[in-house]
């Protein structure tokens, strides 16, 4: 059973969007689906990284202890670490967090495997 | 003499003008070095006969996963992303590995050694009297600077050394005019091109360089570029019309001076012009870093 469910957004709580962009998203919000409570983590550092920002991005998710991921678009390197780490990668259009939310409940967001873009975008 | 000849944009005549000026120095022994390792194309005027190739390798670290604890002290060490540690393994990602070396003694587990990880090639040969050397970027690599550093390297000593320089301002150009005499700037006489030209003025002068500046198709912008010039006290090297036969050369992979000896005077002249530029700097310091 998935205990924490992460979200790429720009914002800090249920009501902002998901962020399509995944590796230079302004933060994550980490959603516990036990306690209902979240809390955000933020990813400044790997906004204007140079390379390998989704590969950083990709580590925070796994130190929050998240074992899902929603968010847009995620690169192929930052997969290998979800990949590596057991952590499913779920898309998810620009909408509300309470809403996809929703949708990941209903078991209504597609699942990704492969990389949505190309490596830069990571 | 090492002359580079650069341009902040693509495709405003880099590689003619160091093609031909190569072309032109006989008498001096002369090489003519493509640093442009992401598209080199001097190769297609000069036609060289190329007669030694080697690979060109950046040290990437190897993760030994019996001894790897998953400590994830190296992927503090990485300044460029290229190690991950997850559920207690090393993740190298050989693509954005710079070799700098810095994870390797960094592991407290000796789980780390070095592999080479090939990044492009080097070749070398002859194009009549004239010296070629040319880097070829690995399709997929991402780290130009380091392979760029090699060929520097792999061209020999000789009286006239010119550089076909990568487009832009970024790192791959930094390597290439390290060590340079003198640095020639290729444009065009439009908007797009005097800013791509400013902010290559910027690099060359916080290197320290002498430099000048090639206007090529002269006639076909405005004056922007030559008043910018002027008003910069940039010396304005050589301009180049806008001439069919001109561009009939090059897409036919033929060299000016070679196609239309009238213009052999004007590139004689800007060779005079660099080596006086150059001259002024003292000769015979190491160009390799
Ligand atoms: S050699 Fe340097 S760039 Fe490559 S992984 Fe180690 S620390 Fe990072
Ligand atoms: S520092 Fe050594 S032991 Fe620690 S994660 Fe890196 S390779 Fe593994």
């Amino acid at each position: 059973m998935i205990m924490k469910i992460a979200f790429s957004t720009s914002g800090k709580d249920l009501n902002a969007l998901v962020c399509s962009r995944f590796g230079r998203a302004d933060g994550f919000l980490i959603y516990d689906t036990d306690t209902d409570e979240y809390t955000v983590v933020e990813n400044q550092q790997n906004v204007n990284a140079p390379q390998g920002a989704g590969i950083q991005a990709a580590q925070a998710v796994v130190k929050a202890g998240a074992s899902a991921l929603v968010t847009g678009h995620c690169g192929p390197k930052a997969f290998t670490v979800f990949a590596a780490s057991s952590i499913r990668v779920y898309h998810s259009d620009e909408v509300p967090i309470s809403e996809a939310l929703q949708a990941w409940r209903r078991d209504a967001l597609a699942e990704m495997h492969a990389a949505a873009v190309d490596g830069h975008w990571v | 003499m090492h002359i580079a000849i650069a341009s902040g944009k693509g495709g405003t005549g880099k590689t003619t003008v160091a093609a031909n000026l190569a072309a032109l120095t006989e008498g001096d022994e002369t090489v003519y070095v493509d640093c442009d390792v992401e598209a080199p194309n001097g190769h297609l005027f000069l036609k060289p006969e190329l007669s030694f190739s080697e690979t060109a390798g950046i040290p990437v670290p190897q993760v030994d996963p019996a001894l790897c604890t998953g400590c994830g002290k190296c992927v503090e060490v990485c300044r460029f992303n290229a190690l991950a540690c997850v559920a207690g393994k090393l993740i190298v990602f050989a693509e954005l590995c710079h070799g700098c070396g810095g994870c390797v003694p960094a592991c407290p587990e000796k789980a780390l050694t070095e592999s080479s990880h090939a990044i492009g090639t080097v070749s070398r040969g002859m194009a009549g009297d004239l010296h070629f050397v040319q880097g070829t970027l690995r399709v997929g690599a991402a780290m130009s600077p380091p392979l760029i550093r090699a060929v520097k390297a792999k061209a020999p000593d000789a009286a006239v050394i010119i550089y076909d320089a990568p487009p832009g301002t970024s790192c791959p150009v930094i390597t290439t005019l390290k060590g340079m005499d003198y640095v020639v700037l290729v444009t065009e006489p439009t908007p797009f091109c005097l800013n791509d030209l400013q902010l290559a003025v910027e690099t060359v002068r916080t290197l320290g360089l002498p430099f000048g500046v090639v206007i090529n198709r002269a006639d076909v912008g405005d004056a922007r570029v030559r008043d910018y010039c002027d008003a910069e006290d940039i010396p304005v090297l050589l301009t180049l019309p806008e001439d069919r036969r001109i561009a009939a050369a090059y897409s036919g992979g033929a060299l000016i001076v070679d196609a239309l000896p009238e213009y052999r005077a004007s590139f004689m002249e800007l060779l005079g012009k660099i080596r006086d530029g150059a001259g002024q700097r003292e000769k015979g310091k190491a160009v390799r870093s």
